[in-house]
């Protein structure tokens, strides 16, 4: 596979072909074994060994300090058995680190490509008469203002302060097509690193150096600064006692041994120890963390911390915007309401004619149901007609053709003016406006001159599959909270369409602010998604806040995620993440702790088998000998790690379901599995040991 | 009454008591029983304090710390001068130094570890205002713990969790007096003895020997002994006398006395939580190890002695008759002693030393597993809600959510505390044992050499460092040497576990809530009781299994097979 990431401003159609299922993003999907990851990862593996890398992850650093002892012991006595031993002592620590260079190797790329982008910028920095000169974008502070023309890269982020102009944004989107990006209002606000496609723009600098959003993503997907997240320090906890209690206990052997008149070897001694404290999660941890945001990079979304992701998973409480979220962006005809006296085909016909020149995708879907249900085709209207365009100040639009004037629109102006071409208001309209307008749609009156023919039914379309989506939600005990700015009556219509759970109608930036206050006093962890810069309390005070990309510098900088597609169904792909990533945690931690009942069959009558060869009674796997049975369970803790790296990157897999049924499956197959497993690999192992004479 | 029926009759009035008996320590605790105000008043008064004055946990613990250190050297001095106090028919002179510290420790621990004989050490004032004083308040001190640990949960952003001196006062004043005193004249009316008359002789005639029979005021005593988990007896002999327990009826009341609180206490839990399929959960789980247990243990006696067997005689229908008492026979010992060993009791109707090594196996890990199932008074409570909060941490984080118990958060301080409180166990019991079998002073310690010699040192530091005072025999422990670290290995094993769970019980009781909902963990499911029976045998059996393997086990297996 190619270098991924290339989206970068040389070109943004060079993705590779590996990607084509995630046609963009800044990290592509990429093979668990692309190879030049791996062979990084190796080396990083190694390098890694140093032990004051190795100290700040407790349960490894007390397996390097056993290697030495190991490798001491096995200089003092030298023998096969004993540098064994040591050697795969030393291949755990090895792989543990390899885990976690292989996580961090995924990122590494990436962050390479935005770094080259990043440095090779220059700006035009505009000086306060107006004169132009030449900097590295690396040396503009913060409120200075650059000047970008078409073919520039935008050096540093920014609001644009003058100018319009089309921005390809694919470098940090991946998203090839073009936006529009002008100075005020909810779409100024530029981003480091994309590219001016047209015009001239004016970008006043709001970034610190070092601290823009592509420096942001750089260290994020390396996962270089990456802060250990609160459950991640709960179960570093948890493991660090269980290996501090480990300790004793393997030591105290020696004691208790010399009690029965025998002597334990220390290499079995720090080879039990090894075995019973939690290697594999301990191994596994961080690489866990790392592929977890790695996972959220590439959907595309930009987790400002683990916090955050680890807060999705704990989110009680879903706000969706309507508009995007649950409905498609616009409204559709749903159907034709004709007055009494005249035939819906008549109406359908009228309605066709008035839309044919109206481009928005409300005119467009009354062409299209027109035709779908009367068969009623575009027509050539010859010459002789005009458009009547809508406008703000009208509110209808229509064609004037042979003599006929044809008009839509809201049902005051169309019958106001129906009313003026000397027409009457039929009986029933109002009732029939009134009845849509009731059952959440937007009516539209259409008129054939003076005579009045019906209504068109506008229904927001509720997104296909959201129903289920916001079913499985509840099931994982998450209350979805329609927000909108549609009066109550719509915005019930369309709450009890999509299945959410609850609605704000009428909603404004304060009410918003007044709902994620009152869930959060109830002590329920809240997400929602914004863009405009009135949204930016909101998304502060939320406990996951995803800024769509487009939005504004403020929304971006209040929020705790942004989401580069701007595409705010994702929030729910954001917290099953989050969960997701909580769930892998301690299904290897089950695992870990599950594997120690089998080494233990394995060790100890090995251990104690010269003086109490009764003891051989436990060793239920029938072990070929005693130095074959503790080399074979060592080997086995050591290659377990290694088999459980992809796991780990990839992620337990999640199901939408109730926490019940999450906690049977995972309980069984990591607990019970992880019961089992080792009793099957060890007796295999010993098996190949055997065979090939080694033991 | 059969061992069938022994168990149908426990159960029928362990549930009665679990329910009502539950509900009414709920209301105790609380403040809202009050027919003993007369006498509850006053006592606040002297102590300077009433139940609106709460305690932070710092101040909670101090107040325990400090209250059991006086205890402790209040029980010392009273030990080194009884030559000097009355009630002493015997004139038994001063109890030596180190013993006399090992006794104390013991007795305000609950552990109730004896390395002395009653009868021959103890004037009946040392039994009455030392011993048995200490019977009372130390498991008061035990449910004081359990309610600033439930209280934890139960309250929301609060600062406080309790007040100690009211909590010991009313558990002493409406739970421990009553029931005892109940029980004692029950015991008393049976036949124990009761009296302030020193030891009579008793000239056999036709042996030509005399004998000194040993009395003195042991029904009452032996009704707190069993109730309050504390397991020391006035004899040497333990229940196994006629004088402490004359009958079949006092045999099961004993055993039914040192069930009832600590079962009861999880409904008391529940209630106080606001939720007793919680505390019922807790329940399902010491009940079905205990049940468990005593299957094993039984089993494991009634097939008889493996020696006696070796020794030619095969059939024997009775089951490991040595060392037992005959009234009790084989299947009623073993229940007696898991109920002894399970709860931090520690009292015995039969010889443990000479159980099989299975039936030993069973005793020694019922205590290993942190005397939880159920228990002591309250310290099985608060040491299973330590264990509950583990597995809610591992069962939280495997279905995706940051782990809650009752709604509370279970995050990295409380993991630490729990972790800390669940480990100081087993760490105090193996190092010591290890040095012990390292040591001279240790080594002349057991009867036996071998494995059954390992067992003897590995059980008498594993009852003392999970305050049972159980003795399996065997140890001569009264020397300088086990006296000393004994003591210590009692001390960690009661204060190495409160002071954390007092923090815990700070922690949580300044957190708010997190409401429930479908994707909450749940808490009150079997699934949850498998989790955290999981979680205790896990723990108890990875840091044991060498050291047990070593012992019953090897001892078991030299005999050729496991039963």
């Amino acid at each position: 596979m190619e270098r991924a990431g290339t989206t970068g401003p040389a070109g943004p159609d060079a993705s590779p072909v590996g990607a084509a299922a995630r046609p963009h993003g800044v990290a592509e999907a990429r093979s668990l074994f692309d190879r030049e990851i791996l062979r990084q990862a190796l080396a990083g593996a190694f390098r890694k060994l140093d032990p004051r890398v190795q100290v700040r992850n407790p349960v490894m650093f007390v397996v390097l300090v056993g290697t030495a002892v190991v490798v001491l012991e096995a200089i003092r006595h030298p023998g096969r058995f004993t540098w064994s031993i040591a050697i795969w002592l030393l291949l755990t620590v090895v792989f543990a680190n390899f885990a976690e260079a292989m996580a961090e190797g995924r990122g590494r790329a990436q962050a390479d490509t935005l770094r080259r982008m990043r440095s090779e910028t220059e700006a035009r920095k505009l000086a306060a008469d107006g004169g132009e000169t030449r900097v590295a974008a690396a040396e503009l502070a913060k409120g200075d203002l650059v000047v970008c023309e078409a073919g520039d890269l935008i050096p540093s982020d920014g609001d644009i302060v003058e100018g319009i102009a089309s921005v390809d944004e694919s470098a940090i989107t991946g998203e090839s097509a073009p936006v529009i990006r002008e100075s005020g209002g909810d779409r100024s606000a530029v981003t480091g690193g994309t590219k001016v496609l047209s015009d001239r723009i004016v970008v006043r600098i709001t970034a610190e150096r070092g601290h823009t959003f592509l420096d942001r993503m750089i260290s994020l997907v390396e996962g270089a600064d990456r802060q250990k997240t609160p459950n991640e320090i709960a179960l570093t906890i948890l493991l660090a006692a269980l290996t501090i209690v480990f300790l004793p206990v393997v030591v105290v052997l020696q004691p208790f041994a010399r009690f029965a008149g025998a002597s334990v070897s220390v290499v079995v001694l720090v080879s039990l120890l090894v075995c019973l404290i939690p290697t594999t999660i301990g191994a596994l941890l961080s690489a866990i963390g790392i592929a977890g945001m790695d996972r959220l990079v590439q959907r595309n979304v930009l987790a400002m911390s683990g916090r955050a992701v680890e807060a999705a998973g704990d989110v009680q409480t879903l706000l969706l915007d309507k508009t995007g979220t649950i409905t498609l962006g616009n409204r559709m005809a749903a159907s034709f309401i004709p007055v009494p006296g005249r035939s819906e085909e008549e109406l359908a016909d009228a309605a066709q004619l008035a839309s044919l020149a109206d481009e928005t995708p409300e005119g467009r879907s009354i062409v299209v149901l027109a035709k779908q249900r009367f068969d009623i085709r575009e027509r050539d209207l010859g010459d002789g007609h005009e458009f009547v365009p809508f406008s703000a100040h009208t509110r209808m639009s229509g064609l004037d053709v042979g003599g006929r004037s044809i008009r839509k629109g809201a049902a005051d102006s169309v019958r106001r003016w129906s009313a003026d071409q000397g027409g009457a208001t039929p009986e029933g309209l109002d009732e029939l406006v009134a009845r849509v307008a009731r059952a959440g749609s937007t009516p539209l009156v259409v008129a054939d001159g003076p005579t009045v023919l019906g209504v068109i039914e506008l229904k927001d379309v509720v997104k296909q599959g959201i129903r289920e989506k916001f079913a499985q939600m509840r099931q994982m005990g998450i209350r979805t909270v329609m927000i909108t700015g549609d009066n109550p009556l719509t915005a019930a219509a369309i709450a009890e369409e999509a299945g959410v759970d609850d609605y704000l109608a009428e909603a404004t930036p304060e009410t918003k602010m007044e709902l994620i206050r009152s869930e959060q006093a109830g002590g329920k962890l809240v997400a929602m998604t914004g863009d405009g810069t009135n949204d930016a309390p909101a998304l502060a005070q939320a406990d996951v806040g995803v800024a769509m990309n487009t939005g504004t510098t403020a929304a971006k900088e209040a929020g705790n995620m942004v989401d580069l597609d701007s595409n705010p169904t994702k929030l729910i792909d954001i917290v099953e993440i989050g969960k997701q990533l909580l769930i892998t945690r301690g299904s290897l931690t089950t695992f870990s702790i599950a594997n120690d009942v089998a080494k233990y069959f394995a060790i100890v009558p090995a251990l104690f088998v010269a003086t109490y060869p009764q003891l051989k009674a436990l060793d239920i796997m029938r072990l070929h000998s005693a130095q074959s049975a503790v080399m074979s369970a060592v080997i086995f803790n050591a290659l377990v790690i290694v088999a459980l790296i992809p796991l780990a990157l990839r992620g337990v897999k999640f199901r939408a379901s109730g926490s019940a049924a999450i906690l049977r499956r995972n309980a069984f197959v990591y607990g019970v599995g992880g019961i089992v497993a080792p009793f099957v690999f060890i007796k295999l192992i010993d098996l190949v040991l055997t065979a090939t004479h080694a033991y | 009454m059969g061992f069938f029926w022994t168990i149908v009759t426990l159960l029928a009035a362990l549930a009665l008591t679990w329910r009502y008996l539950g509900s009414y320590m709920a209301a105790v605790f609380d403040g809202r029983v009050r027919w003993l105000r007369v006498l509850e008043r006053p006592i606040y008064r002297a102590l300077g304090t009433s139940p609106e004055q709460e305690q932070t946990w710092t101040r909670y613990a101090t107040s325990l710390v400090v209250f059991s250190g006086v205890s402790i050297a209040l029980t010392y001095l009273l030990l080194r001068i009884q030559g000097s106090l009355p009630l002493n028919p015997q004139r038994l002179a001063a109890v030596p130094p180190a013993l006399s510290f090992n006794t104390s420790v013991s007795f305000v621990t609950n552990t109730n570890w004896q390395n002395y004989a009653g009868e021959t050490t103890m004037s009946y004032f040392s039994q009455l205002a030392a011993l048995m004083v200490q019977q009372f308040v130390s498991p008061a001190v035990g449910v004081a713990v359990a309610l600033a640990l439930v209280r934890g949960f139960a309250r929301r952003g609060s600062a406080t969790i309790g007040n100690f001196w009211v909590d010991i006062t009313r558990c002493m004043l409406y739970v421990l007096l009553p029931i005892a005193f109940v029980a004692g004249v029950v015991f008393v009316g049976q036949g124990a003895v009761q009296t302030l008359a020193g030891p009579v002789s008793v000239h056999d005639a036709l042996n030509g020997v005399t004998q000194t029979i040993a009395r003195g005021p042991i029904g009452f005593m032996e009704a707190i002994k069993q109730l309050g988990t504390n397991g020391g007896g006035f004899l040497n002999a333990n229940s196994a006398t006629t004088f402490e327990n004359p009958t079949p009826l006092t045999n099961w009341l004993s055993i039914y006395l040192v069930l009832a609180i600590p079962f009861a206490l999880t409904y008391t839990f529940g209630k106080m939580v606001g939720s007793v399929r919680h505390g019922r959960a807790l329940l399902a789980a010491m009940v079905l190890i205990f049940g468990v247990w005593v299957g094993f243990t039984s089993a494991a006696e009634h097939q008889g002695n493996p020696a006696v067997a070796a020794a030619g005689i095969t059939h024997q229908p009775a089951g490991n008759m040595v060392g037992k008492e005959v009234r009790f026979g084989d299947t009623s010992s073993a229940l007696f002693a898991v109920a002894s060993t399970s709860t931090s009791t520690g009292s015995a109707d039969a010889s443990y030393d000479q159980f099989t090594p299975m039936g030993g196996f069973g005793l020694l890990t019922g205590m290993m597993l942190g005397e939880v199932t159920p228990g002591g008074v309250g310290s099985g409570l608060y040491t299973i809600l330590v264990y509950a909060i583990i597995a809610v941490f591992i069962g939280g984080l495997m279905i995706g959510r940051t782990p809650e118990y009752l709604g509370k958060k279970i995050q990295a301080k409380e993991i630490k505390l729990a972790g800390l409180a669940s480990l100081v166990m087993p760490l105090a019991v193996l190092v010591v044992t290890g040095i012990a079998v390292s040591v001279h002073a240790g080594r002349t310690g057991p009867l036996n050499s071998g494995p059954h010699g390992f067992t003897e040192i590995l059980y008498a530091l594993t009852s003392q460092g999970n305050n049972n005072g159980s003795a399996f025999g065997g140890l001569s422990g009264n020397s300088p040497f086990y006296n000393v670290i004994g003591a210590v290995d009692m001390l960690l094993g009661r204060f190495g576990i409160i002071v954390p769970v007092l923090a815990l019980a700070g922690v949580l009781a300044a957190k708010d809530v997190v409401p429930e909902s479908l994707g909450t963990f749940r808490t009150d499911n079997s699934m949850f009781v498998g989790l955290v029976i999981g979680v205790i045998v896990i723990i108890g059996g990875l840091t044991f299994f060498p050291a047990v393997a070593l012992g019953p086990v090897v001892e078991q297996l030299s005999h050729g097979r496991f039963f």
